[in-house]
């Protein structure tokens, strides 16, 4: 046996990646405290080497191999083993039915970040969604008549220039801001000048905002743009998802809610005017908005519930009834979607994960709306499989010990 | 004889456990009756002993109240149940308000609410309401500022106060559950409310109408209205069972609804009988009233009042508490049985445990049937259940081994988690409703009940580890064949612990996929459980290696602990993730304390064996007969 092979073959590789594996999710744990659950996910688990770590509020400097590292070696190690130490014998049968079933999980997880995608679906009772959104990749959507074009915001980085074949002018990138805040531009109040000279920034001020770190809340894109041609330039525009987003835009109607509801569908109503240039006679409008996915069906939300314990405000039940039409299938019928109880369907799946509803939203004048996770998880199956697999192999490993320690001492 | 004293010693520990199960007779008011009325709290029904009790653990950390708190346990204090202390704050505050039941620690708050100290009747930690009250409006004052500070930056002092509010504003809501705070006479008032019912709508209707109405009716009847929502904007239990609909009601909201037309009902009229007799100290009108409610609710609500009647028997029967007694007892039997190696007392032990197991059982399972719910349903009853499958499991070593090594893994680890529960029970009520995504039997019954078995092993095999170094390291008694034992013992726990943990671990994860689709998110939750997956995985694996043996197989065990109690304790005091539950200061002093005394114990397993006891007589031993 060649070195190389007898290196992967060893136990003293699988416990020295054991071990390793116990220390990292433990700092990756930790750090979470710090640098918050999405932060410290790609940082130590979604990477191959990890260098230095913020734990108990101190910068500690240490290298470890990052989740991949480990993951990968682990299952070269797991494979490579089973080959050559394989033997269907009695004795055996368990533990190799046990690591194939831990092959089968690395391998599942590996493919899930691969191919999985995780999306949402926002809609208020009443409301038909054909899409679903991204819940941390945004574009910047250019709409002349019927031709939309998309720029994901990932490629857009301050100091750009962008020239789109389709696009008779080229875009480049001022500013961009990962989060952003946004205020409405009190008349008589500002003495800061607007943003840009243009549309949206006329009326609203928009700010840098620090980069949130917990998975419930999200950063708000915004961005300055300028379009030009060779003739000259078009403009600098602001882009933001404050105005892309329908939720957001609701969101912003509810903080001026208190000044009166007349004036604050006003601002939101502003907020919203769509922002057009025109080249050769064209006319362009264009806006920042969370990335979409459309359905060749679409979900329409007809009943969003909460329900709480008697004389208290724990929640005891979400749940939204959906219409589900496939023009294709021809079907049209109502399904619940509850907590525990996801639908699966078209591919995809989709979960209740947040939820405005219950009396106290009813009282507030609010519109009772539900947010639904869409995920589309190709190897969804394998840790059911794996799982059974590991259990099985354990117990079988197990009774085989058992009934032989028990036959010794009745032997004695 | 010797063989009948085991079982004798059995014997009379059960006998003391049913003399529990009596309820002492009440001398004069029905306390005990009234201890059995349900009543709707924190979303479920519960008997009134239940919202007692939590109530007092909330405001005085103890099930009892002490009305007496400065004399000595020599000079009898008055100690009453607690029961009694609610019966009196919902219906004769003005007695209630002058028992010593807030219990109050922090010094700065007892000189910030301007209190006595320890003296003639004062221990200087209870305090009553009356004592308080005056300087409510300084307290007011600092409880505004901390509740702007967040949770996790406040100093003691400011925890203290938070604290403080809690329990405050817990006892004010007591106070308007059956009346209002401040009725005098409330029958009275009642009768005069639903007599002034006709004139006072009419006035109402009047007075918005712009025509001239009786300005006196209308005053006096807008003062009912207000004092009643005043009750009601405390959210007090549910105390009046449901009057045709679904749902029980809160007293100030069944009064409001009275002018719209609901009659005020016999509930309502009980209730009210009941604080009249009680303040005006009549026990047979008290019980008179009682008993009415009793049949009326027995007609309407048979099942609350079954449900509430076997919630208060367990209260009552206080399996766990009782099953720890009986464990210290059998754990001192079975180590002093490694001694004197006497076969009597490791019997007497074994039986003695036996005995504590089947009460530890009888209280979990009374515990499913009244929640409706798998065995694991908060850190409370996961401490319940690791002691149960930790005890069992001692017992199976026991019965194979037969050498007191089980017997003290049974009653040390169910007396350690017993412990644990009684004061995760200060937190309140035990068996609060699941939150919408943990209302689910199935998850609870498989994932939870799988991780916790697997918590359960490693620290039987942690506990068999310290068990070795202890006996091995300070006394002569760990003989080559008990530490043969030992390692196999631990060994084939390691086994199982894998097993559960891993199929536990990987179960939550399609819990996880089941109701938000996503099997693995690295929450400091799901870590804690991976990381006892992989230690015990590394310590099959450096066992098949031959990089450890016996010894390392031991110290290895030993950080099984510390790996469990991290994932048990440890990540809820990160405080984030889905699976936080929020903690208490004391739980992680305590954690900190375990994980350091661990690692003493693996310094002390990696000395030299020459300095250990067992290894230098075995050595000499080999002298002496070679």
């Amino acid at each position: 046996m060649n070195k190389i092979v007898k290196f992967f073959v060893s136990l003293k590789l699988t416990v020295t990646l054991l071990a390793f594996a116990i220390v990292l999710v433990f700092v990756g744990t930790i750090a979470q405290a710090d640098e918050g659950l999405y932060v410290a996910q790609s940082h130590y688990f979604r990477q191959w080497l990890v260098v230095g770590a913020h734990l108990f509020g101190h910068k500690v400097p240490l290298i470890l191999p990052g989740g991949y590292l480990i993951g990968t070696l682990l299952l070269v190690n797991l494979v490579v083993a089973h080959i050559y130490r394989f033997q269907l014998t009695t004795k055996k049968i368990g533990i190799q039915l046990a690591h194939a079933g831990v092959i089968l999980l690395l391998v599942g997880q590996l493919a899930t970040d691969l191919l999985a995608r995780e999306l949402q679906m926002h809609f208020v009772e009443g409301e038909t969604r054909k899409y679903s959104e991204s819940a941390g990749q945004y574009e910047l959507i250019i709409i002349s008549g019927d031709e939309v074009t998309a720029i994901p915001e990932r490629i857009l980085a301050a100091g750009d220039q962008l020239k789109i074949d389709s696009l008779p002018f080229t875009i480049s990138v001022k500013s961009v801001w990962k989060n952003s805040d946004v205020n409405f531009r009190a008349p008589m109040l500002q003495n800061a000048p607007p943003l840009t000279t243009n549309g949206v920034a006329l009326n609203f001020d928009f700010k840098n905002a620090i980069e949130v770190k917990s998975m419930d809340e999200r950063n708000i894109p915004t961005m300055v743009v300028e379009f030009s041609t060779p003739a000259g330039s078009l403009g600098t525009w602001v882009v933001s998802d404050w105005i892309g987003d329908a939720a957001l835009v609701e969101a912003v109607r509810n903080t001026y809610a208190p000044m009166g509801l007349e004036m604050a569908q006003k601002i939101a109503a502003q907020l919203i005017v769509p922002q057009t240039i025109e080249v050769n006679g064209k006319k362009f409008t264009f806006t920042l908005r969370p990335a979409r996915v459309y359905h060749p069906y679409s979900l329409t939300l007809l009943k969003a519930t909460h329900t709480v314990y008697p004389g208290t405000d724990i929640p005891k039940d979400f749940r939204s009834r959906v219409l589900i039409d496939n023009p294709q299938t021809g079907e049209k019928r109502e399904v619940e979607i509850s907590m525990n109880h996801p639908l699966r369907y078209g591919g995809y799946t989709y979960y209740q994960y947040q939820m405005t509803a219950g009396e106290a939203v009813v009282k507030a004048g609010q519109a009772q709306s539900s947010v639904l996770q869409v995920v589309r998880n190709p190897s969804w199956l394998t840790p059911y499989i794996g799982c059974a697999m590991v259990g099985v192999g354990l117990i079988i490993q197990f009774l085989y010990h058992l009934i032989g320690f028990v036959s010794k001492r009745k032997a004695k | 004889m010797k063989k009948w004293i085991p079982i004798i010693l059995m014997f009379a520990m059960a006998l003391w456990f049913f003399s529990k199960l009596q309820t002492p007779p009440d001398k004069d008011f029905a306390f005990s009756q009234f201890a059995r009325l349900p009543v709707t709290a924190n979303g479920r029904i519960v008997p009134m002993d239940s919202l007692a009790r939590n109530s007092l653990l909330e405001i005085r950390e103890k099930q009892t109240l002490n009305t007496e708190p400065w004399k000595s346990w020599n000079e009898k204090p008055k100690i009453i149940s607690a029961t009694e202390w609610i019966a009196n704050v919902m219906m004769n505050p003005a007695v209630a308000d002058t028992w010593p039941v807030f219990r109050i620690d922090n010094p700065d708050l007892v000189s910030l609410l301007k209190l006595s100290e320890k003296g003639e009747h004062s221990d200087g930690k209870h305090f009553s309401w009356n004592q308080i009250q005056p300087s409510l409006e300084t307290f007011d004052k600092e409880n505004k500022r901390v509740q702007t500070v967040e949770a996790a930056n406040r100093t003691a002092f400011e925890n203290a106060v938070a604290k403080m509010q809690q329990r405050l504003a817990r006892y004010v809501q007591l106070k308007n559950t059956l009346q209002p705070a401040d009725a005098q006479d409330w029958p009275a008032q009642l009768a005069a409310f639903e007599k002034l019912i006709p004139f006072g709508v009419a006035a109402a209707q009047a007075q918005q109408a712009g025509k001239p109405f009786d300005q006196q009716t209308f005053t006096e009847f807008a003062a009912f209205i207000q004092s009643f929502q005043f009750m009601s904007n405390f959210d007090p239990p549910l105390i009046l069972p449901p009057d045709g609909s679904v749902n029980w009601r809160r007293m100030g909201e069944a009064l409001l609804d009275a002018p719209r037309g609901v009659p005020v009902d016999g509930a309502i009229r009980d209730y009210a009988k009941m604080v009249g007799a009680l303040a005006a100290d009549q026990p047979a009108d008290f019980n008179a009233a009682l008993k009415d409610y009793q049949l009326l609710l027995e007609k309407d609500q048979p099942k609350a009042v079954a449900k509430a009647r076997a919630e208060s028997f367990f209260n009552q029967m206080e399996p766990f508490y009782n099953a720890m007694v009986i464990y210290v007892l059998a754990g001192l039997l079975a180590v002093f049985s490694w001694f004197n190696l006497s076969e009597t007392l490791r019997r007497s032990s074994v039986w003695l445990i036996g005995l504590a197991f089947v009460i530890h059982t009888v209280g979990l399972v009374y515990r499913m049937v009244l929640e409706g719910r798998p065995p694991v349903t908060n850190l409370y009853s996961s401490a319940i259940f690791i002691g149960w499958g930790a005890c069992l499991l001692g017992l199976i070593l026991e019965k194979f081994y037969k050498n007191g090594i089980g017997a003290v893994v049974s009653s040390g680890i169910g007396f350690i988690t017993l412990i644990i529960a009684h004061h995760l029970a200060l937190e309140g009520d035990t068996m609060e409703m699941m939150r919408a995504v943990l209302d689910t039997n199935f998850w609870l019954a498989t994932h939870v009940v799988a991780v916790t078995v697997g918590y359960a092993s490693t620290f039987v095999a942690g506990f068999l580890a310290l068990i070795y170094i202890l006996r091995g390291f300070f006394t002569k008694t760990l003989d080559e064949a008990t530490g043969k034992g030992l390692a196999r013992m631990i060994y084939g726990i390691v086994c199982f612990a894998t097993l559960f943990s891993f199929v536990g671990t990987v179960l939550g994860g399609i819990w996880a996929d089941q109701s938000w689709g996503r099997f693995w998110g690295w929450d400091p939750k799901e870590n804690g459980a991976l990381i006892i997956v992989l230690w015990n995985a590394l310590i099959l694996h450096l066992r098949w290696g031959g990089i450890i043996r016996e010894r390392g197989l031991v110290v290895c065990a030993i950080g099984g602990n510390i790996v469990t109690a991290w994932s048990w304790f440890g990540v809820n005091m990160l405080g984030i993730g889905l699976h936080s539950y929020g903690f208490t200061e004391a739980a992680f002093k305590w954690l900190v304390l375990f994980v350091v005394s661990q690692l003493a114990f693996i310094g002390l397993g990696m000395l030299p064996l020459k300095w250990w006891k067992s290894f230098g007589a075995r050595k000499s031993n080999l002298a002496s007969s070679g």
